[in-house]
C-alpha cells in the first residue's frame, strides 16, 4: 500500500488569529500514496491547515513540507506538485468546462498539445464528456465538483488535497467521487489528503485518519487502531435486536457472563460488558428460541470514536 | 529522482532540496496567460462596452459642438492652436471634451477594477487561481496591467477619433506641436484613469462585497470631483475671510489656501495639468499680481515650458497611482485567501 516515504510533514505548525488559535502545534506525517482523512467538526482548523500547506496563509510558528519543499518559503514549488480542490470551488461561469481546464493547464506552463490530450482524458475520466463544451454557469453542483477534480488533476499532481469534497453532492455522486479518489491513490499512486466532517463517509476510503478538534490533532492512525486507542479501558458496548422483544429476553441477557448493564435505546438493546461477548450472546439468544436480527460492537467505526472523543473533551 | 530515505533518521534536513529550474518556465508562461485572460475578460465584458459607448458618445458630441462654435469664431478672428481648442472650448450647449473626460475618467477607472479581486473571491475562483504555481503578486500585477492596457487602447482610439472628426469639422490640420500636446493629454489621462483603477483595485481588496467596493469608489469620486472644491473654499474663507476691507495679502492667502487644499484632490491636479498642456496660452496656474504681468509679452508657451509648469502635477498623479498600487500590493501579499 503506502510506500513508507513521508511526503507531507508538519512540525509544530501553529496559526493564531486575534484571539483564537485555529491550529496549535500540529505534528503530522503523511506517507506517499496513502489516503489520509483530516476529520473534525466545522471550525476545527482543517481548512487553515490546508491553507498553510499551500502557502496561502502564513503559520505563526512551525514549518511544513511537501515532498521536500518548504510550504511557506517555497510555495510555488509546492503548488506545482499539489492539486488543491477548495470547498465551494468556483469556476469562470462564462467559460466552458474545457476552457476553464485549459486556463489552469496554461497557468501551470503546460505544453498546449499535451494539455489538450490531457483535458480530453480527464473530462472522460470524471464523466463530463457531454457537458465539457457548455458554459460552467449551467453546471450542477455535482458537475462542478467533478470539474474541480479534473482541474486538480490537470497538472498531474503528486499530492491531491480535497477540502470537503462531498459537500452538497447526492449519494450517487459521492459514491462515484469516492471511486475516483480511491483510483487516484491505488492506480495513480498519488497521495490524497481529504478533509471532511462527515466521518462515516470518509472512513470508507481512508487508509489513515487524523481527528481534529479545536485546532489540535487528538489522534491519528488507522481507523481500527484508533478504535482500540480510544475505547481502551472502557467497557464494550454491544447493541442487538432480537424477536420477540420481551422481559424474558432482557433477563437472559442480564444473566450472561460479563454483562454489567442492559439498557434500551431507540428500539435496540444495549449491553455493556467487560469484554467482547458477542459470540456468547448470539448463542444464548438463539438457544432460548429468540431470533437474532442485529448484533454489533459499538466503537468500531469513526462515528463512535468521534463521539467518544467529544465526550472526553466535554468532561475536560 | 526520488531517493528513498528514512525520514525519521534525517529530521534536521528533512528533504533534499530540489532544483527549481523546471518551475521558472511555468512561472513565465503563467504571467502571459494571466494577462491575456484578464485582457480578454475586460474587452468581452459588458461594462467595457457600456463605458466605451458612454465616452465615445459624449466625446463626439462635445467635439462636434465645439467644432461648430470654433468655425464661427475662426471666420471672425485669426487664431492660433485652433485644433487644441476643439478639446478645451465648450460649444453652445455642451461642456468641453476635457471636462467630460475629467468627470467621466474616474468612473471608467473604477468600472474596470472595482470587482477585480473580491469578484474572484465571491466566485470562488481566487483560491483555485492562487493554488496554481504562480506568484501572488502576479495576479495583482496582471490585473492592473490589463486594466491599464484597456484604458490606453480605449483612450487612444477615442482621442484620435475625435481628433479626426475635429479636422473634418474645422478643416485645419494640427501642427506637430498640437499633435504632441494631444498625445501628452492622452498620456496624462491614462495616468489619471490608472490612478482610479488602482484605487478601485485597493477597494476590491479591502471590501469583501463588490457592491461595497463599487459604492465606496463612487463616493470617493464624487467627493473629489464635487465636494473637494467646496471644502477648500470653506476652509480658506474661515481662515482668511475676504471682506470689503480685506487687504491684498489676505485675498492672496485665501486664494493660495483654497488652491492648495483643492490640489489634494487628484481631480484638481489633473484639471490644472490638462488645461495647461492643451492651452499654450496658460502661463501660470496660481494667482498672479498685476505687477507681475506688467511688461510681459503675451504669447503662447512652448511645449517644454507648459510641461515644466505642471511637472509637479504630473509627478503627483504618478506618485499617487503608485502609492495606491503599492498599498494594494502589500495588502494582497499578506492576505489570507479563503474560499
Amino acid at each position: 500500500m503506502a510506500g513508507g516515504r513521508i511526503i507531507i510533514k508538519t512540525e509544530n505548525l501553529t496559526k493564531k488569529y486575534q484571539n483564537k488559535t485555529a491550529v496549535s502545534s500540529l505534528n503530522l506525517e503523511i506517507e506517499e500514496g496513502e489516503i489520509f482523512g483530516l476529520l473534525g467538526p466545522n471550525g476545527a482548523g482543517k481548512t487553515t491547515t490546508i491553507l498553510m500547506l499551500l502557502g496561502l496563509t502564513e503559520p505563526n510558528e512551525g514549518r511544513a513540507w511537501i515532498d521536500g519543499y518548504d510550504c511557506t518559503r517555497n510555495p510555488i514549488a509546492v503548488k506545482s506538485i499539489v492539486g488543491y480542490l477548495p470547498d465551494n470551488v468556483g469556476f469562470y461561469g462564462d467559460m466552458t468546462g474545457r476552457e476553464n481546464l485549459r486556463y489552469t493547464g496554461l497557468l501551470n506552463g503546460m505544453d498546449e498539445k499535451e494539455l489538450e490530450r490531457r483535458i480530453d482524458f480527464l473530462i472522460e475520466r470524471v464523466g463530463l464528456r457531454d457537458s465539457a463544451d457548455k458554459k460552467v454557469a449551467t453546471y450542477s453542483r455535482g458537475m462542478r465538483q467533478r470539474l474541480g477534480i479534473a482541474d486538480v488533476l490537470i497538472k498531474n499532481p503528486k499530492v491531491v488535497i480535497l477540502d470537503e469534497p462531498t459537500l452538497g453532492i447526492d449519494p450517487e455522486g459521492i459514491r462515484e467521487m469516492f471511486a475516483l479518489i480511491t483510483e487516484l491513490s491505488r492506480k495513480d499512486k498519488r497521495t490524497v489528503l481529504i478533509s471532511s466532517h462527515l466521518l462515516h463517509q470518509v472512513q470508507q476510503i481512508c487508509d489513515r485518519v487524523g481527528i481534529f478538534v479545536d485546532g489540535s490533532l487528538l489522534a491519528a492512525g488507522r481507523i481500527d487502531e484508533l478504535g482500540e486507542q480510544v475505547l481502551k479501558g472502557q467497557s464494550k458496548i454491544i447493541e442487538l435486536k432480537a424477536l420477540p422483544e420481551n422481559d424474558e429476553l432482557q433477563r437472559i441477557i442480564k444473566a450472561a457472563d460479563g454483562v454489567k448493564k442492559v439498557e434500551r435505546d431507540r428500539g435496540m438493546i444495549v449491553v455493556h460488558s467487560d469484554y467482547d461477548i458477542r459470540s456468547e450472546l448470539a448463542h444464548l439468544i438463539i438457544k432460548n428460541g429468540f431470533s437474532l436480527l442485529h448484533l454489533r460492537l459499538r466503537g468500531g467505526d469513526l462515528d463512535d470514536i468521534y463521539r467518544c472523543y467529544f465526550a472526553k473533551e466535554g468532561v475536560a | 529522482m526520488n531517493i528513498p530515505f528514512s525520514f525519521k533518521g534525517a529530521l534536521k534536513i528533512p528533504f533534499k532540496e530540489k532544483s527549481e529550474s523546471s518551475h521558472s518556465e511555468a512561472k513565465r508562461t503563467g504571467l502571459a496567460v494571466l494577462y491575456k485572460k484578464e485582457l480578454a475578460d475586460q474587452f468581452r465584458s459588458k461594462r467595457f462596452i457600456i463605458v466605451l459607448i458612454l465616452i465615445a458618445v459624449t466625446g463626439l458630441a462635445s467635439i462636434y459642438s465645439a467644432g461648430l462654435g470654433i468655425r464661427e469664431a475662426v471666420e471672425q478672428q485669426e487664431s492660433d492652436f485652433v485644433f487644441l481648442r476643439l478639446f478645451t472650448s465648450s460649444g453652445n450647449s455642451l461642456p468641453s471634451f476635457i471636462s467630460f473626460v475629467s468627470f467621466l475618467g474616474p468612473l471608467i477607472g473604477l468600472a474596470l477594477g472595482f470587482d477585480s479581486i473580491n469578484g474572484e473571491q465571491a466566485r470562488g475562483t481566487l483560491s483555485r487561481l492562487l493554488s496554481q504555481p504562480i506568484h501572488r503578486d502576479t495576479v495583482v500585477n496582471r490585473k492592473f496591467l490589463a486594466g491599464v492596457t484597456v484604458l490606453s487602447v480605449m483612450l487612444l482610439a477615442i482621442g484620435l477619433t475625435v481628433g479626426g472628426l475635429g479636422i473634418i469639422l474645422i478643416g485645419i490640420p494640427p501642427s506637430l506641436e498640437e499633435l504632441f500636446r494631444l498625445l501628452l493629454f492622452i498620456l496624462l489621462t491614462i495616468v489619471y484613469m490608472a490612478l482610479w483603477l488602482s484605487i478601485s483595485l485597493l477597494f476590491s481588496l479591502l471590501f469583501k462585497q463588490t457592491a461595497t467596493s463599487a459604492l465606496s469608489g463612487i463616493a470617493l469620486w464624487l467627493f473629489f470631483s464635487v465636494f473637494m472644491n467646496l471644502i477648500a473654499g470653506l476652509v480658506a474663507n474661515v481662515l482668511f475671510p475676504v471682506t470689503e476691507q480685506a487687504s491684498a495679502s489676505v485675498v492672496l492667502r485665501n486664494q493660495r489656501w483654497q488652491q492648495g487644499i483643492s490640489r489634494l484632490s487628484p481631480t484638481q491636479l489633473y484639471d490644472e495639468a490638462v488645461v495647461t498642456i492643451l492651452n499654450p496660452g496658460v502661463r501660470t496656474i496660481g494667482p498672479i499680481l498685476s505687477e507681475q504681468i506688467e511688461g510681459a509679452i503675451p504669447g503662447a508657451l512652448p511645449l517644454g515650458q507648459s510641461i515644466l509648469l505642471v511637472w509637479p502635477h504630473i509627478v503627483g498623479l504618478i506618485a499617487l497611482t503608485m502609492i495606491c498600487f503599492a498599498i494594494s500590493y502589500v495588502y494582497f501579499m499578506k492576505q489570507e485567501i479563503r474560499a
